[in-house]
Formats: C-alpha cells, structure tokens, sequence
C-alpha cells in the first residue's frame, strides 16, 4: 500500500508537471474593460464621417512653429493625405511644394464629438518607415482651448519615429512634466517591426491610472505616484491620428526617406 | 491481484513520464527531422570556433598568412574573442589581412535565418574594406554565394555589424562561413589590430528588404559587336535595420535569377547568349547576334532588380591583325600576340575632357576603347628601356569623325625612373602626329621611326626624348578623337 501510495503521489507530480509543462503560454490580463461604448472601422469609402471626425487643416496656431515642434507638413483634407479606403483611414505623408511647405499629410481629431473619461482606447494600426514621419495615435484634454498644454494633459497611446522601426512610446505630458520630462515608456518588438503588419495599440484607463498595451503585452501603468506634477488625466478627452514630417522629435526626413509614406488605420474602439 | 494492480501503477507512471516527454514544449521535433539535412548550427565564433572543425582558416594571397589569432584578454562576451592583426603596407609576410573561415567538413544549412552578426572593435578608427560570408574558394560551386559589406567603420568601442542575407532559402549546404579584408589604405601604411566575438548568423526579424540592383540600378544601353562579351555586375541588395540605418551588401550573381528579352525568339534570332559566370565570379553574356536587341533584367526572389542592359547588336567586328614582328625582337606595351607588360593601365591619367576609357574583349581579342579624348596617358610598373629599338608599332581604328586629330607622345622619366617632372628631375618627351594616317572605320598599322618623335609635348617636353626610362605612351587630341587601339610595342 505504501508503495502504492508513494507511486500515486509520483503519478500525481508528474501529471501536475506536465501542466504546467508549458507555463510560458499564461496569460497576463491585458485588459478588463470589455463593453464597447465607439467603434469606428473605417467601412464608408471616401471622406472620414464628419459626426466622429474634424479635419485639422494648415500648420496649427502659430505658423512660426507649426503645431509647436517646428514641424515640416502641411496637414490638408484632401484624398491624397487622408481618405477612408478598403476597409481602413489611410494617412499619407508626401513630398511635394504645397502652400509654402515641402511636405503634406494630414491630422483629425474627435473634438468636440467624441470625448471619453476613463476606458479602453485602442487603434489596430500598421506604421510606415523612414527617418523624419513621426504618426501618433493620441488624446488631449477636452479643455485644451481652455487648460493651454500641457495644463489640458496629453496622453500618447501611441507614437513612433520612422527610424526605429521596432519602437513605440506610451506617454503623458501634462503640468510640471512635459516635452523631454513626460512621462514615457518605449515598447520594443524582438523579432519584427512595426511597419511589416497591423498591430494593436491601446490603453485601459480609469481613475488615477493609465495602462499601456501592445498586442497582448501590458508594459506599462502610469499613476499620479509617477508623475512629477498635478495628475489631470480624471477628465474627458479627445483623441487625434496624424502623421507629422520632420520636427523636433523625429529630426528632418534624409535622402533615404521614401515617399509617399501611409499609417494604415483599421479601426479605433472604445470599451468600458 | 497485488502484482497486476502495481504493472497496472508503473504502466501509468510510464504513461504520464511518455506524456511529459511527448506534449513537453517540444512542438519542433519533426519539423526539425524532417528537413535537418545539414547543420543549422548558428555560431561561429563564441569564446572558441564553434563546430568549424580544425582546418578551417584560409587566407587570401599576398595577405599576411598569420593574421588571426584568438584573444583571451579581449572579448565582447565571454572569455575571448577573435584578433585581427592588420599589417604595416610594408610587411614582407603579406601588406594587408584577409581570409575566408571555411567549415571542415559539411556545409550548414542558414536557411533559418536573416543576418549575420557579430561584434567590433579597433585599436584605432578603421574603415574595414570587406566584411561577408559565402565564399570558400572554389569558383564555380562554392563562391555562389558570396555577400560583402563594404567599407565598414569601425571605431575603439564594441558596435554590432549585421550583414542582411540576401536570400537564405538559397543556403542550404553553405561552408563559406565568414571572409574578411582588411588593409592599411585608410591609415597611412600603418597596421591597427581589429577584434570580432560573437559571431553568428541570426534570424533577427527586423531587417526590412528595400531592393535589389544590378549594375547599380542603373539602365544601361551598349552597342554589341558580335562575339563583345558584356558582364552584368554591381549587384547588390539594401535593407532596412531596426536602427533605421539602410545598409547594402554586394553579392553575388547567384542570389538573382537572370532574363533576357530575347530568350524566346527562334534560335537564330537571338541577339546574346545564355548567361555564363567568368573565373572571376562574374555574370556575362556575349553577343551571337547582328541585329536586334536583348533587355537583361534580374530578380531576386520575385520582386525585380533595379537595373537593366539593353544590348543593340551592331555586326561583326574585326579585330586589329594579328602582329607578325618576331617575338624576339619585340618589347610589347599591350597586346594579346605579345606579353602585355607588368601593371599596364590605358588611364594612368586623363585630361579633364576626356569621355570614356574601357577595353572590349571580342572573340577572345582585347583591345582599348577611347572615346572623346583630349589626352590621356597609359602607363604600366616601372619604367621600360626602349633604346635598342628603332620603331613603335601601333593598331588603330578611329571610330570618330574623319577629322580627327590624334598625337603620340613617349615620355621618359629620365635616370631616376620617377614621374617628376622635366628639366631637374631628367625627364624627357616628344610627340608625333598621326592624324594623317587614320582612316574612319578601319584599323591602320602605324609605324613610327622612335627619332621622329620630335614636336613639343602637352606637358612641356621639348621633342626627342630619351628612351632608356620609358614611362608613358600619351595620345592627346584636339578635337576630342575618339578611336581604338591595340597592339602597342617597339621593335
């Protein structure tokens, strides 16, 4: 019998063992906000729907210094910079003389007609390449003509520079932690780039945090014990999709660059 | 009962042991019987060479044989690394360091992956000339594969190379592990020492494929006389590395797969040849044709290569006669019934307008092409001491307008046998003008007494120069002749 046993308990390790033979396929939880409140899938060809939608047209409020990072574009409304098409927004970045610039593209925002405190916010997107294209995928603080940046607060889901393909940034900029002191994380992919495929970009948001994932991989929490001045994220916000050329982050595109270069959006949701 | 319930017992524990072996994490096992045929061995060189048997260090001739050792000071990672001790130019064991790291034994099987890579360093700021894979010294089945990063600089702290594989599913049996060159051309003569570890080939992921050329991208048009041969080189791939950086390998000839244009038409319209690869490597073709034109154009993998050539077959070309001056009496500049003498160059210098310099090999006969000179000068090793002869003998066929003008200098560099100049450095030279003898489209024997060379030179010469130290042979022309030359010697 106590042979018996003991073989049982040998029969019952092994059988545990191989369990958990293959642990490195756990699961971590990514998100848990899991009620869809927007979806917006691209599925009309043609113009973005102007009920989610505002073109933001020109070189923002101080030409001096477009959209305050001496950025190169001018962002336009036409079908060669932004148009909805099979099923995605495509933003195209060119190289082209238009209205005193040498490059366009383009940059909507939810303004004024989507704007969310607290959930999930996630864009499946696939990225272009090349020194100087800096896309975002990116909120700001439904009081921004109000709260002046960084008063407003700014969360960056997504942003990456055509000459790290593998990179993304998540960060938050707001009031004492701003431009080069946001608060930010790189996520780095091993063995791809982002500009091969589609990949999710997201976060889960709620009172006093902000989680940041890609694909399935929670890499970071944001929470006012990180930030170095006045948390300002427990308000409404809107989101923006553009693709800015040159500028202080991302350096002037180089003789490599190719154009015209595409951020292929196949849809944003938003769960609670 | 007790003895069955107990086989009953270890047959389980049997079971859940197959189990555990069998559902373990191991999900590649039969894909790796199925198609391991060769190694897939990765790495090279760690803190030892890795499964490179031991003959497997073959330098390049005229390198200094002893170059590479193994370092157990200096290492990236680990306990060693690999040492590169590049030489003085003036090294009489070798004036630079170069090899190949063959496999002893089976090639590997790099099918897997994307990049080879390892890390580097110098003693001092080098640029180092080759860097690659895919060459093992056996021209027409090993060196198929041959890819090069060119010109790497290499500074004093560690930094990683990846050189992108230009098509892996090609490597299937490759033994050609690494090749590196390296001389002192960037540091004055002097030797520097450089150190690699860690050096494998890698599936990384990240490398973005942007194109693949041939002849530099460039679409080119030549005229073909038949039986020209005409090699399609400059062939390379750029990629995209994750640091955004765009870097570009040169390979060889049979990553690509080649057309032409002309491969369908009937055998005896045919325009050039099927491709064939030279002793040196090369692609070429040559020309069977008399009219009609063939577009060659490449692809690697399926995506097309920037590059084409467009050959226009123009006819028959006759080569310059063969010489019938006895050998013995013959001291030859450049000729294929003669020996052509040491380190020949038809472009030792050029004037400022000179067009095209090139030299044709039309059935098995070469000759030099110049096309809208003002002057250039051939040169060759050394100097030439001409003085026992009375004659120089060359063929030419001008290809130019009718009213071409055309003028042989000899230049002599005088006692010292060194290119610096007239007067105090003994240097001597004089001309004579030929354009009287030339006749469009055909090939002339001309014959100059050496004592007519007596008009002034371009260059300053005052006429009648010496001929113990011959140096150049120089045609200068007013009008931009373009002509070709061939069988150049004195007699």
């Amino acid at each position: 019998m106590i042979l018996q046993n003991k073989i049982k308990y040998i029969l019952l390790i092994s059988i545990f063992y191989l369990i958990n033979a293959c642990s490195s396929d756990e699961k971590q939880t990514v998100t848990t906000m899991n009620t869809l409140v927007m979806q917006e899938e691209f599925s009309t060809n043609g113009l973005v729907n102007p009920n989610l939608w505002t073109y933001e047209i020109g070189l923002g409020p101080d030409p001096n210094n477009p959209w305050g990072n001496n950025e190169l574009q001018y962002y336009t409304n036409r079908p060669e910079n932004v148009v909805v098409e099979n099923g995605m927004l495509k933003i195209t970045a060119r190289k082209e003389p238009y209205m005193g610039k040498s490059y366009t593209s383009a940059r909507i925002t939810t303004k004024g007609k989507f704007e969310q405190k607290y959930g999930r916010i996630e864009a499946r997107i696939k990225l272009p390449w090349g020194k100087g294209l800096w896309p975002a995928f990116w909120m700001l603080g439904a009081d921004s003509d109000t709260a002046i940046w960084p008063a407003c607060g700014e969360i960056d889901i997504m942003e990456y520079l055509g000459h790290q393909p593998t990179k993304v940034f998540g960060t938050v900029h707001g009031p004492g932690y701003f431009g080069g002191n946001a608060i930010s994380k790189t996520y780095e992919l091993k063995n791809n780039r982002f500009d091969n495929d589609f990949h999710i970009f997201g976060i889960e948001w709620g009172e006093n945090y902000i989680n940041y994932y890609v694909d399935g991989d929670l890499y970071n929490q944001i929470t006012p014990a990180n930030v170095t001045g006045q948390w300002v994220f427990n308000k409404p916000f809107y989101i923006i999709l553009n693709m800015a050329v040159g500028g202080n982050f991302p350096g002037s595109p180089n003789t490599e660059t190719v154009f015209p270069q595409q951020m292929l959006v196949d849809y944003i949701r938003v769960y609670q | 009962m007790k003895n069955i319930k107990f086989n009953y017992l270890r047959a389980s524990l049997l079971f859940a042991l197959m189990l555990i072996i069998n559902t373990g994490c191991e999900r590649d096992l039969s894909d790796e019987a199925t198609d391991a045929t060769f190694s897939k061995t990765a790495e090279i060189f760690t803190d030892t060479p890795i499964a490179m048997g031991t003959d497997f260090y073959f330098p390049y001739g005229g390198s200094k044989p002893n170059a590479w050792s193994i370092d157990n000071q200096v290492k990236y990672k680990g306990t060693a690394s690999m040492r590169f001790d590049v030489p003085n130019a003036n090294d009489p064991e070798g004036n630079y360091a170069g090899a190949i790291f063959r496999v002893d034994g089976a090639g590997r099987n790099l099918t897997d992956y994307d990049a080879l890579t390892f890390w580097i360093k110098a003693s001092q700021g080098v640029v180092i000339s080759e860097l690659g894979f895919g060459e093992d010294f056996n021209t027409y089945s090993g060196n198929k594969y041959i890819a090069t990063l060119n010109n790497t600089s290499v500074g004093t702290n560690w930094q990683k190379v990846i050189i992108p594989i230009p098509d892996a599913s090609k490597l299937l049996q490759e033994r050609g592990m690494f090749r590196y060159a390296a001389g002192t051309q960037g540091t004055g003569g002097m030797g520097y020492t450089f150190w690699i570890d860690e050096l494998k080939f890698e599936k990384l992921g990240n490398i973005k494929f942007l194109d693949a050329k041939i002849l530099n991208g460039q679409n080119i048009i030549v005229d073909g006389v038949l039986n020209s041969t005409h090699i399609i080189n400059q062939l390379s791939i750029t990629s995209n590395l994750a640091n955004g950086q765009n870097i570009s390998v040169n390979v060889a000839p049979s990553y690509f797969t080649f057309f032409r244009s002309d491969s369908n038409l009937p055998i005896a319209n045919q325009v050039v040849k099927d491709f064939a690869i030279n002793e040196l490597g090369q692609l070429y073709t040559e020309v069977v044709g008399l009219t009609g034109s063939s577009v060659i154009t490449a692809k690697l993998g399926n995506t097309l290569a920037l590059g084409s050539l467009k050959i226009n077959a123009v006819g028959s070309f006759v080569n310059a006669p063969t010489p019938t001056t006895n050998p013995a009496n013959v001291i030859s500049i450049y000729s294929d019934t003669y020996n052509t003498i040491s380190g020949f160059n038809p472009g030792t210098f050029a004037g400022p307008n000179t067009g095209n310099i090139s030299t044709q090999t039309i059935g098995g006969n070469q000759h030099i092409k110049y096309q809208s000179i003002d002057y250039i000068g051939m040169g060759w090793a050394g100097t030439v001491n001409v003085s026992s002869k009375t004659m120089i003998h060359l063929h030419v066929k001008l290809i130019g307008a009718s009213s071409s003008n055309l003028k042989v200098e000899l230049i002599d560099f005088g006692p010292d046998g060194i290119d610096n100049g007239f007067g105090a450095g003994g240097g001597t030279a004089g001309g004579n003008n030929i354009s009287s003898q030339l006749v469009q489209d055909q090939w002339v024997s001309i014959n100059i007494p050496l004592n007519q060379f007596t008009l002034s030179t371009g260059g300053g010469g005052a006429g009648n120069p010496n001929k113990n130290n011959l140096g150049y042979v120089v045609f200068v022309s007013s009008n931009g002749a373009s002509f070709l030359v061939d069988n150049i010697y004195f007699y």
